[in-house]
């Protein structure tokens, strides 16, 4: 039974590795074409490296998860902390729309924001693409940090505000800072679900502003390209690394 | 105080204005457009009309949204039965292996989902690592032909929507009390009727959310078919973006994303129930 068991997991390992470790070892083989292995080279990385156009697009990737994520992140702890905090009318509907927004298939919040964008008279581009991200993440801050919120001493923020504190000055002393570890996360999750994000910029960007999984796509469409297999080896290597580091630092915060 | 108020109220517009700009406007708008005409220049004509939603339910197109409820409805059965086993073992684990399991699943998780589909390629090409392992083996006599098949987009759904299944399941699994379990063994059950009538109940909300979480973008991501299942195969994401974006017939993308919005509606509903209805339970 635990023979079994341990050969079931590694099975459901092997799965989801193997496609990485194997792409990881075209990266470094000879030969273009084929899986025969053809010697061990670096040329791919090299050729990467002259690839302007692809490392553009990994470049806006990032700048577009790292401010996407940030953006939402503002706008996620404002929404928590008003539904954790504040008691009005339709609050009740507002939860309702977080988790439908949460829920819904990308393509439909892709095509709904580009109807927008189109009857807005919007050029497709940064901007677009930004508020694409950006609502695609919020919901999933919102949720990240009000369950953080819930954890919370709520007297706290009482004895705060019976202290003379504005509801500014709550918010900035007291809740961020108790909720930070949820924001971190929230930030992570927003991060990856805009780097992982495919559709939303399918429909969202134009081509001024071309991010790396539109250009791999383009590019596979037309056969592989060992340089993307180096690419995405890369960019492997430095997410796994982000990972593990922000592991550590949550972990010392606590 | 006076600042209290100004700051409550401008929190509250600000989130729900955003809430209205980038939530329901859109939505309203795709509705809207899905009832329009299309014109050839313009994209829509203002004038009324049904006939996208009269084409959704035409043998052809009907044929096709069948096919991808199928193939969506296939992928998350194989996805609950491969990630329950896995889940149930991690979360009974102990602690430290059971985060370590945990995070193992999420590194992959971590990196592009187009790349790791295109990543998926050099495994189940003819050529692939799959195809030649089984030849080497002696388990099979001619190279495989899984590339531009519907078990290639099987493979690939389920290869990127695993961990939106395992990770639900392991929070639903995780939660029940062990209690419960022991109880249920002390008064005579069986371990497999244990199984069935205390932990399949009990871990109810997180086979529903997980099915949620990978029968939805299972129906639309469009890409996975594209690139492992060959351009034969018409999928409902497919569909959708090539209205918008080949066809530019805007009112029939939006009136079938909107078939989509009311399946995802439908979800929404039976999950709600399921949580509802295992809060009940656990009161008792």
């Amino acid at each position: 039974m635990k023979l079994l068991k341990s050969a079931y997991v590694g099975l459901v390992y092997l799965f989801l590795y193997l496609p990485l470790v194997v792409m990881a070892v075209y990266s470094f083989n000879a030969s273009k074409y084929s899986l025969s292995w053809k010697g061990f080279t670096l040329k791919w990385y090299g050729k990467l490296l002259s690839n302007t156009t692809l490392l553009d697009a990994a470049v806006r990737s990032m700048t577009i998860a790292v401010v996407s994520a940030t953006v939402a992140c503002l706008i996620g702890t404002l929404g928590a902390f008003m539904l954790h905090q504040y008691r009005f009318k339709g609050r009740r509907a507002v939860f309702g729309g977080v988790f439908v927004m949460m829920m819904s298939p990308d393509i439909v919040i892709a095509i709904s924001l580009l109807v927008l964008f189109l009857g807005a008279g919007f050029t497709l581009g940064f901007w677009t693409l930004l508020m694409g991200h950006v609502t695609l993440c919020v919901p999933f801050v919102i949720a990240t940090v009000y369950s953080r919120f819930r954890g919370f001493d709520r007297s706290v923020v009482e004895a705060a505000r019976d202290l003379g504190a504005s509801e500014y000055q709550v918010f900035r002393k007291v809740v961020i800072p108790m909720a930070m570890p949820g924001l971190m996360a929230g930030w992570l999750l927003s991060f990856t679900l805009s780097l992982d994000d495919v559709i939303i910029s399918f429909f969202t960007t134009g081509p001024t502003y071309e991010v790396l999984p539109l250009r791999i796509y383009s590019m596979v469409r037309l056969g592989i390209k060992p340089d993307v297999n180096a690419l995405s080896v890369v960019m492997i290597g430095i997410t796994v690394v982000a990972v593990i580091l922000s592991r550590r630092l949550l972990k010392e915060k606590r | 105080m006076k600042d209290s108020r100004l700051f409550k109220r401008f929190i509250i517009g600000g989130v729900l204005g955003w809430m209205t700009l980038f939530g329901a406007i859109p939505t309203f708008l795709l509705v809207g457009v899905s009832f329009l005409s299309r014109h050839p220049d313009n994209l829509v004509e203002p004038t009324f009309s049904l006939t996208s939603y009269m084409r959704l339910l035409e043998p052809e197109l009907g044929a096709m949204v069948l096919h991808s409820l199928f193939l969506a409805a296939t992928a998350t059965l194989l996805c609950l039965l491969i990630g329950y086993p896995f889940a149930y073992i991690s979360a009974r684990a102990i602690k430290r292996y059971s985060r370590l399991m945990l995070l193992l699943v999420m590194i992959p998780f971590w990196t592009n989902s187009l790349i790791r589909t295109y990543a998926m390629v050099a495994v189940l090409k003819a050529d692939g690592i799959l195809s030649k392992t089984l030849l080497f083996l002696g388990i099979i006599d001619a190279p495989l032909k899984i590339m531009y098949t519907q078990t290639a987009i099987f493979i690939g759904l389920i290869y990127t929507l695993l961990p939106f299944m395992i990770l639900p399941l392991y929070a639903a699994i995780e939660k029940i009390d062990g209690k419960l379990v022991e109880a249920s063994r002390d008064l005579g059950a069986s371990k497999w009727t244990t199984f069935r009538k205390i932990t399949i109940p009990l871990s109810m909300p997180g086979i529903v959310s997980g099915c949620m979480l990978v029968f939805l973008p299972a129906l639309g991501m469009f890409y996975i078919p594209d690139i492992l299942g060959g351009a034969r195969t018409m999928l409902l994401g497919n569909y959708i973006r090539d209205q918008f974006l080949a066809t530019r017939d805007l009112p029939m993308g939006a009136a079938a994303s909107i078939a989509m919005t009311l399946i995802m509606g439908c979800m929404l509903v039976l999950y709600y129930r399921s949580v509802r209805r295992s809060g009940r339970r656990a009161r008792l």
